[in-house]
């Protein structure tokens, strides 16, 4: 055991020493499936990071969503509807929500206003989003107009900022309270946008939604599990798109680390050779070019995958957020919760060390093999 | 030592451009002396060479080592005994451009997974012995043709092996390092080692360090003469 421990770190020194022998194209070969690496990992900690942010930030919402439908459009929850539901079996509570769109001319974007259930705003006062408190510069205290749709200038005083970890989410949101919404929106006194139920066992959810269904044929009961599900598609298919856009370009690294591994230089023929006729099995010569293999992808793994993490982490994906994070007049500024899954390592390990590994191993089977004897012959 | 019977080599066998090297030849080689195969191009002494140095197996016939047939032998078990029994040097010295002196001399040891202080230690002594420790860490390519040589045969001597093989070892060398090659095989041989080299320099085969001298033509052997008997 021993004998081999030591005959390995021989090769191990040998490989590492013909690196060094050949500067030039070793680090061509590593900068190249170093970047190969860095792309890859980089999309893929984003989109999972993304999805895991989806996931965290969606923890807090009800379990299912209930919105009433006129010709399979969404309309308002018209009065005693809510008692209608009635009791549930499973359902631990029941809330009548109240949310609109409000566009804001003056920034040509869309906010969110809705009314908290879980707090309460003060009439003419009012809580805004982080985006809204950048980009109209705004801060605890000041005052705001809007003009609503019926034409009707209100103004209201700012008491809060809401915090950034959930920007996300927040970004446009605008809260106030329910006689200011309705003032603001005429919105009919005793009507609500949507209904919010929530369902202590998650295995209950499927059946309250089905519920629903029965006893209140014209609503659509959405479920928090097919949110983050669509949530999930998108960036799956966001970053879909993108490894689509990048095939090209990886293809092209591919083919390049490829040709670099899978080639053998005259010089190294000439080597092998030597060696062989020096005493090398076949199989030393084999593992000797293995470890190569396995130092140079190893190296380029590590320096790639690193450089992804510092890149979504800490450089917020700036090379390539503007494909998947999609467009919006106002921009969530959020940072992603730095997390490492083990499967998506592994997978990219398998994708990327293993073929190339075995890449060098395939031109090297023929040269090793050879008869020792061509040496002798120059 | 090592015993030759009725060996005959062919390349390309079966094909139209077949050609039988080595036609049938008996050579025993006796241990503890220097001996050559000498012949003219095409004569088969390098094709012979290979033979009796495990390199290359014969298409018919038996190589016996210490009475032991090795002409059967897996690929695995060949270089295993190539290894242990045979050091070579080559008529280009074929040493590996880029490492140093010292590195050169240890890589036949890597395979055996001999600690790498105990190969250290044995390239050293050899370098001492050949008067090259000056140039233990130079760059192989930046050695003169005679100290290229002498770090081949400290190469051929790490894995301490009873017999040496070397392919017109003088073909690259002025007279003087030559005779100084001449002078270093003496010493082998006195030291126990088995020498077999291929030459058709006249320095060599004519020299009195030599004990016996193979003649080679056409593939077969057209004479043996035994200098220490003469």
């Amino acid at each position: 055991m021993n004998r081999w421990i030591e005959k390995q770190r021989h090769l191990i020194d040998f490989t590492a020493n013909s690196l060094a022998r050949r500067k030039a194209r070793s680090l061509g070969l590593l900068v190249v499936y170093t970047l190969l690496v860095f792309v890859l990992a980089s999309v893929s900690l984003y989109t999972h990071a993304l999805r895991n942010e989806a996931t965290r930030v969606l923890a807090g919402t009800p379990e299912i969503v209930l919105q009433r439908l006129i010709a399979g459009r969404h309309d308002l929850i018209p009065p005693g509807y809510m008692d209608s539901v009635g009791r549930l079996r499973g359902v631990q509570k029941i809330e009548g929500r109240l949310w609109g769109y409000y566009y804001d001319s003056v920034m040509k974007a869309n906010y969110t206003f809705m009314v908290p259930t879980d707090r309460t705003v003060a009439d003419g006062e009012i809580i805004v989003g982080p985006a809204l408190e950048r980009s109209r510069g705004l801060a605890a205290g000041n005052g705001i107009s809007f003009r609503s749709y019926s034409g009707e200038l209100h103004t209201f005083i700012i008491t809060e900022v809401l915090p950034h970890e959930s920007e996300l989410v927040s970004a446009d949101l605008v809260l106030m309270s329910e006689a200011d919404f309705r003032r603001f929106f005429t919105y009919p006194e005793g009507q609500y946008t949507d209904i919010a139920l929530w369902v202590a066992n998650p295995r209950e959810v499927r059946n309250v939604g089905l519920k629903l269904m029965e006893k209140l044929p014209d609503s659509r009961p959405i479920l928090r599990e097919e949110v983050l599900r669509t949530y999930a598609s998108i960036f799956d298919w966001r970053e879909g798109m993108m490894l689509a856009l990048l095939s090209a370009a990886i293809l092209a690294f591919g083919i390049f680390a490829w040709e670099k591994a899978a080639g053998l230089s005259a010089e190294e023929k000439r080597e092998i050779g030597i060696l062989k006729a020096i005493g090398w099995e076949t199989g030393d010569v084999i593992a000797m070019k293995f470890w190569e293999g396995l130092l140079i992808s190893l190296l380029a793994f590590l320096l790639g995958y690193v450089a992804a993490y510092i890149h979504v982490f800490h450089g917020n994906f700036a090379l390539l957020q503007p494909v998947l994070k999609g467009w919006a007049v106002l921009y969530p500024s959020f940072s992603l919760t730095p997390k490492i899954d083990g499967l998506q390592v592994a997978t990219l390990f398998l994708f990327t060390v293993l073929p190339y590994t075995a890449a060098t191993l395939v031109p090297i089977w023929s040269a090793a093999t050879t008869d020792p004897d061509t040496v002798m012959r120059g | 030592m090592l015993e030759l019977a009725n060996i005959r080599k062919a390349f390309n066998q079966g094909q139209h451009n077949e050609y039988w090297a080595l036609k049938g030849i008996d050579i025993d080689i006796p241990p503890a002396q220097v001996n050559v195969l000498k012949g003219p191009s095409g004569s088969g002494k390098t094709t012979l060479l290979t033979i009796l140095g495990c390199l290359a197996r014969p298409t018919e016939g038996r190589v016996r080592l210490k009475g032991e047939d090795i002409s059967g032998l897996p690929e695995r078990f060949l270089t295993e005994i190539r290894r242990s029994t045979f050091g070579f040097i080559f008529q280009q010295f074929n040493l590996v451009r880029g490492l140093s002196a010292v590195e050169n001399i240890i890589l036949p040891g890597y395979p055996t997974g001999t600690p790498r202080g105990r190969l250290l230690e044995r390239a050293e002594a050899l370098l001492a012995e050949m008067q090259l420790s000056h140039r233990r860490d130079a760059k192989v390519e930046w050695l003169s043709g005679g100290e290229q040589q002498r770090v081949a045969i400290c190469r051929a001597l790490i894995n301490d092996p009873e017999i040496l093989i070397a392919d017109e070892p003088t073909a690259n060398l002025d007279s003087k390092l030559s005779a100084e090659f001449l002078v270093i095989l003496q010493r082998l041989a006195a030291a126990g080692r088995t020498v077999i080299l291929t030459s058709h320099d006249p320095l060599v085969v004519e020299s009195d360090v030599v004990d016996r001298v193979y003649s080679l033509r056409d593939g077969q052997l057209i004479g043996v003469q035994d200098k220490a008997i003469a």
